[in-house]
């Protein structure tokens, strides 16, 4: 593996190699020292061209314990704002001797063009990019379902599992990255939304979609229920027309004390954050025992530490 | 005056087989051709004769992005692909809404000489929509403009494009609308479609074509006015615009090269090289342009060439300008998708990029003239067994944004006559010419 693009370039031995890589990252962070050598004297560059401070301190930290040395890149700029453009900075960068990129991008594609564009030998990692993938955060939702959900799960999938991705899917890296994990693992995957924010040429998707959370909850037996984030301004603003209102959406796809009582027992809830609590999700169900939000944010760091482990000394490895 | 030329063994049309004489920029025999004194012999056997190519949509850029493409770069490019003739859009800067302009235009195409440039004329002043531009004006001008486009953006008001269709009967001229419903496509990237929709480029769909075609077939009829549909991409545009002409309605469509080639699926490489307005589109939409090609429902092929500076293509897709280079390429792929593939014969490619455009363009008393004695020595021949690798630094255009590029095309132009005079000779022939 040189890049990690999208979970579509996955194997389901890739995915349970990264998987059970971020297993061992975890262990060892329970120990006194957390911090590993492996990646000492390599270099990753963050290249954040659109703001997230949680993405980008989650691969912050997992590049440091792996004794990486890390940059921080902000670009807030792009051929769009008259700043410095995609190609520049990668050359940049390039001259830098980054041996691996992080890149956060508003466009969708910019990691593979990134990756594919000539500009960079080092190894890209997408940490998203536009409304196209975000491969790390599927691949630590998956990290989390499997603990749960699964008896022994070092180099297991998700075989027998429902997954429910309930929200704005149109607008979604993470529910693209997560269909297609979920799938090559085994998982059943079930959109939830309104059809107006589930895209035209869905049809091909390994995945069912249906058009509210009631019916999600009354058809499916789900093991994990996936909350996204719906961006306010964004779904009624402007003429866009999403939905009607935000109290209709609530209504309709939101998950209360209610809903979440209707889950099977041992079902989790999961949220890629920043919440809208009140909006998707109430502050009931985002704080129950059965809410692993919090847990995710953790599992982010071991699975980015498997991630660039695998990519930078897996290379080294592989001479 | 230049030296007689002998075009000897030509295949017209692709059909029959004769030598053609031209002499002072006119064709003075047809059939067997004894050679006069000093003429310029060319040995075209094995070449198809065809009455020079008449593009009805280019961009030259000039005035305003002469650093993506000039009128001169560009008439290099038009007679390297075997055109005579180019209707050049009125989306420069300044837009080509005024007598000055088009005029302006006109005359540097004479200046260089190397191909017809005819200015299309905006219809509305600064392409907004808002206002008709002047388009009296144009039409009494030099530059004598009969066809008048927004092109890049759609005469989007119902009302504007009403009086438009209604006003430009004046001279008798057209309305050549780019079809794009404004609202169903804020912040499109690409044709809204399954590969959108695994990519997470913003969909394009295809009826914010279909429904600005329909409504202006239906307006067209209602005021008994001409219109000219550019760039059909969706097998439902097809649909809309044989029923129109079933029903008897002024309407006439064009179809690019790209368009009957390469689909949305290109766009999985995120290269903005195969970003364009409107999208491509999906093989089935591909197969019933095709359809539609060889059937007469689309009267003619143009390239809408559409050269970008470099920093406008190499970067984010999403940030990336709409458009893509056709002129030089245009014959090749026609022979690669429709030719080689039997679905045209080269009679009808002369008639979908000669004679059916110069019609439309109101130039057909100089352009898409028959081979024939006593006609203008308009001529393109072409070389279908002359295959060549694409590569956008060799081509003449100043930009080099070709989708095409490492793909082998199956022929090419490989002289161009305008009036007599060659506008382009490839290296074989430039002995002849010494």
């Amino acid at each position: 593996m040189r890049h990690l693009l999208s979970t579509k370039d996955l194997s389901r031995d890739d995915a349970i190699l990264i998987l059970d890589t971020a297993a061992q990252m975890a262990a060892t962070q329970e120990r006194e020292v957390r911090k590993l050598p492996t990646l000492r004297g390599k270099t990753v560059v963050n290249l954040f061209f659109e703001d997230s401070t949680r993405t980008r301190i989650s691969f912050e930290a997992a590049a440091k314990r792996l004794s990486a040395d890390v940059i921080n890149f902000s670009a807030k700029g792009s051929s769009v704002s008259k700043g410095e453009s995609l190609k520049d900075t990668a050359l940049t960068l390039q001259a830098m001797g980054a041996d691996a990129v992080v890149v956060r991008h508003w466009a969708s594609g910019a990691a593979y063009q990134l990756a594919h564009g000539g500009w960079l030998h080092g190894s890209v990692l997408n940490a998203g990019d536009g409304t196209h993938q975000h491969p790390t955060q599927s691949l630590l939702d998956a990290f989390t379902m499997r603990r749960h959900l699964v008896s022994d799960p070092t180099g297991a999938d998700l075989a027998g599992l429902t997954v429910a991705i309930v929200g704005d899917v149109l607008h979604s890296r993470v529910a693209r990255s997560n269909v297609h994990l979920l799938h090559t693992l085994g998982a059943k995957v079930v959109l939830v939304a309104p059809a107006t924010l589930v895209p035209v040429g869905i049809e091909p998707w390994p995945c069912d979609v249906v058009h509210t959370l009631d019916q999600a909850l009354e058809a499916y037996e789900i093991d994990a229920l996936m909350m996204l984030r719906v961006q306010r301004e964004r779904m009624t603003g402007g003429g866009s027309a999403f939905f009607p209102s935000p109290a209709e959406y609530t209504r309709l796809f939101g998950l209360d004390g209610d809903r979440l009582r209707r889950l099977p027992d041992h079902a989790i809830v999961m949220h890629p954050g920043p919440m809208n609590r009140g909006l998707e999700i109430s502050a009931e169900a985002a704080d129950s025992p059965r809410s692993v939000i919090v847990e995710q944010v953790a599992n982010g760091v071991a699975v980015r530490m498997a991630a660039l482990y695998l990519l930078l000394a897996g290379e080294e490895g592989a001479q | 005056m230049s030296r007689p030329i002998v075009i000897e063994n030509a295949s017209l049309y692709g059909d029959t087989t004769a030598s053609i004489l031209v002499e002072d920029g006119v064709i003075t025999a047809v059939g067997e051709v004894a050679a006069p004194e000093g003429a310029v012999v060319v040995d075209a056997t094995g070449l198809i004769a065809l009455p020079g190519l008449v593009d009805l949509h280019t961009h030259l850029r000039e005035p305003g992005r002469e650093d993506a493409e000039t009128i001169e770069t560009g008439s290099r490019a038009a007679s390297r692909g075997g055109w005579t003739a180019v209707f050049a859009m009125a989306n420069t800067n300044p837009v080509a809404d005024t007598a000055g302009v088009v005029e302006q235009v006109w005359s540097r195409g004479r200046e260089i000489g190397l191909v017809d440039v005819f200015p299309v004329g905006a219809v509305t002043v600064g392409l907004k929509g808002e206002h008709l531009s002047e388009m009296g004006a144009m039409a009494h001008s030099k530059a004598n403009v009969r066809l008048f486009s927004d092109d890049g953006v759609c005469v989007y008001d119902p009302v504007i494009m009403r009086r438009a269709l209604e006003y430009v009967k004046t001279f008798d001229g057209a309305i050549v609308q780019h079809a794009q419903d404004l609202r169903l496509t804020e912040g499109s990237q690409m044709h809204e479609g399954e590969v959108s929709a695994e990519l997470g480029l913003a969909g394009w769909p295809a009826v914010a074509e279909e429904s600005i075609v329909a409504r202006d077939a239906l307006l067209a009829e209602h005021v008994g006015s001409r219109v000219h549909v550019q760039h059909l991409s969706t097998a439902g545009s097809v649909e809309i615009i044989r029923w129109a002409k079933a029903r008897g309605i002024s309407v006439t469509a064009e179809a690019t090269p790209h368009h009957l080639l390469l689909t949305d699926e290109s766009a999985r490489t995120y290269d903005p090289l195969f970003k364009v307005n409107p999208p491509l589109r999906t093989q089935s939409d591909v197969d019933a342009l095709r359809a539609a090609v060889a059937d007469g429902t689309i009267d003619i092929i143009a390239t809408d060439h559409a050269p970008h500076a470099a920093e406008d293509k190499d970067c984010e897709w999403a940030a990336a300008s709409f458009g893509m280079l056709g002129l030089e390429t245009a014959l090749g792929v026609i022979q690669k998708a429709l030719v080689d593939t039997g679905a045209l014969t080269w009679r009808d490619v002369a008639r979908l990029m000669s004679e059916n455009p110069a019609r439309i363009g109101k130039v057909d008393d100089q352009h898409g003239r028959p081979l024939a004695e006593g006609e203008p020595a308009n001529i393109t021949l072409v070389d279908p067994a002359a295959a060549w690798t694409v590569d956008g630094a060799q081509l003449a255009s100043r930009a080099s944004n070709t989708p095409y590029g490492g793909m082998e095309l199956p022929g090419r132009a490989v002289a161009t006559l305008l009036r007599g005079e060659p506008t382009y000779l490839s290296p074989r022939f430039e002995g002849a010419f010494a």
